[in-house]
């Protein structure tokens, strides 16, 4: 199929950007969209042009790496897909793609399709974790947790980070990705001893990022490839109100 | 936001229940309507629940464009190509804009009856009450000030909508079985609150005419 493309391009952080033209001729509807990129840089290399430079990673859709904005919506038109797993059947022959990197002011974009996202290891680092000693693994079954609690925990921690929620935010909000690690730890009993300090801190850093409120206009658990709920906000609310009325 | 919201959505109920009384027929509605209204401005309960309200009032507004504000400013470049909104509801996009129109409304609203009312001298009616049922029935016989409140109580419904359940979202209503709760509540209370006054004008304006 033939495609044209209209791609971001920016050559440095603080350089002004904008949207190039690219006609690209036997793109397989077989090919992932990554790999459909990849096809336009080998051209591209060719011709001793600059490829265009996007993130990726593990091409599974587990790892988070990739994310742009395709078509106006983040990872393309399916819903609950990384850009990785998206593929060119979902494409028709002659159609115009508009590829963007994920915009957000605590997102700076570093170059073209390549955006920054220490902003979500800020928050991590915040409380994203918990306080243990290190050393060989504990005896599994010394603390009991329910098998409902697990999966729920689990859900949450499916989260991979890859910033579709922001992207796709009106207010470019950060609460899906901050709520799902509240939440992971919180459901633990191991997370539970430190849960309010916890969602003080990070929530504060999600501020301090940039980061808009949440509207709860619910588009971030469309946009999720990992589909995690919009229930783990609330659940970061209730906990951070919690942590704030009995917070010693 | 939502603890302003939800007195707001309470204040309305209350709102809907007293004007209920303009339904009744016209000699009756306008003794009970004008007896309610005396009895709300002369009560020192109600008084205080009035500055509450108009605290929420301001303070929704204002937090509301602080945080309209901050999330501007959240932004960064915007997209040359957005189809983000496929993935929401517009109104639930477009609290801003309806609450905007709302703000508006309420302007009207409260210099044609709230400021009559309190500052400036009705006719009385035969209990001696003032007389602001004739005020609020010679309103609605205008076609366009009857058009004006069903296009600015539309524009509530939607705001009614996506404010109410936002508003469990903000405190913390996280289990499921709830969250259905609420969000079921939400439309069962938007419904009767929007329709219950949207029907107000209509039939005063209906009654005027024949």
């Amino acid at each position: 199929m033939k495609l044209s493309l209209k791609i971001w391009r920016q050559e440095s952080f603080d350089a002004k950007g904008s949207m190039i033209s690219y006609q690209l001729d036997k793109v397989s509807s077989d090919m992932s969209f990554l790999e459909m990129l990849d096809l336009l840089n080998e051209e591209l290399v060719q011709k001793g042009e600059r490829v265009i430079e996007f993130d990726h990673d593990c091409r599974e859709g587990i790892c988070g790496q990739c994310g742009i904005m395709i078509n106006g919506r983040a990872h393309g038109p399916l819903s609950n897909t990384t850009t990785c797993q998206l593929h060119m059947r979902s494409f028709k022959d002659g159609d115009t793609i508009y590829i963007e990197p994920f915009r957000a002011e605590a997102f700076p974009i570093i170059r073209d399709l390549k955006i920054d996202r220490k902003a979500f290891d800020h928050i991590i680092q915040a409380g994203g974790y918990i306080s243990t000693s290190t050393g060989q693994p504990p005896e599994a079954n010394s603390i009991l947790i329910s098998h409902d609690n697990t999966e729920a925990a689990f859900d949450a921690a499916a989260c991979i980070g890859c910033g579709a929620c922001v992207a796709t935010c009106k207010n470019s909000s950060a609460a899906l990705f901050t709520s799902a690690k509240i939440t992971h730890l919180a459901l633990l009993p191991q997370g539970k001893l430190e849960a309010a300090q916890r969602v003080i801190n990070m929530v504060d850093q999600m501020d301090t990022e940039g980061f808009g409120h949440c509207s709860n206009t619910e588009a971030c658990e469309v946009e999720c490839p990992q589909d995690i709920a919009v229930l783990h906000i609330a659940r970061m609310n209730y906990e951070y109100n919690k942590a704030l009325v009995f917070k010693p | 936001m939502s603890g302003t919201g939800l007195f707001l959505c309470f204040f309305l109920i209350i709102h809907l229940l007293g004007n209920l009384q303009l339904f009744l027929p016209p000699e009756q509605a306008r003794e009970q309507f004008n007896w309610y209204s005396h009895l709300l401005s002369g009560n020192i309960i109600i008084k205080t629940v009035s500055y509450v309200l108009y605290i929420s009032i301001i303070g929704h507004t204002i937090y509301a464009l602080i945080i309209t504000r901050k999330n501007a400013a959240a932004n960064g470049t915007k997209y040359a190509y957005d189809k983000r909104g496929t993935a929401s509801v517009w109104y639930s996009r477009n609290m801003g804009l309806l609450g905007t129109i709302i703000f508006i409304f309420l302007i009207i609203h409260f210099k044609d009856f709230w400021y009559q009312y309190k500052f400036t001298d009705l006719p009385l009616d035969a209990k001696g009450h003032k007389d602001l049922y004739t005020i609020v029935t010679k309103a609605y016989q205008q076609l366009w000030y009857v058009l004006v409140y069903e296009v600015a109580l539309l524009a509530l419904g939607f705001h009614l909508l996506h404010g109410f359940f936002s508003a469990a979202r903000t405190l913390g209503v996280f289990h499921p079985k709830y969250v259905r709760w609420v969000k079921t509540l939400g439309w069962v209370y938007t419904l009767v609150i929007i329709l219950g006054f949207m029907a107000m004008p209509i039939f005063v304006y209906l009654n005027g005419l024949s």
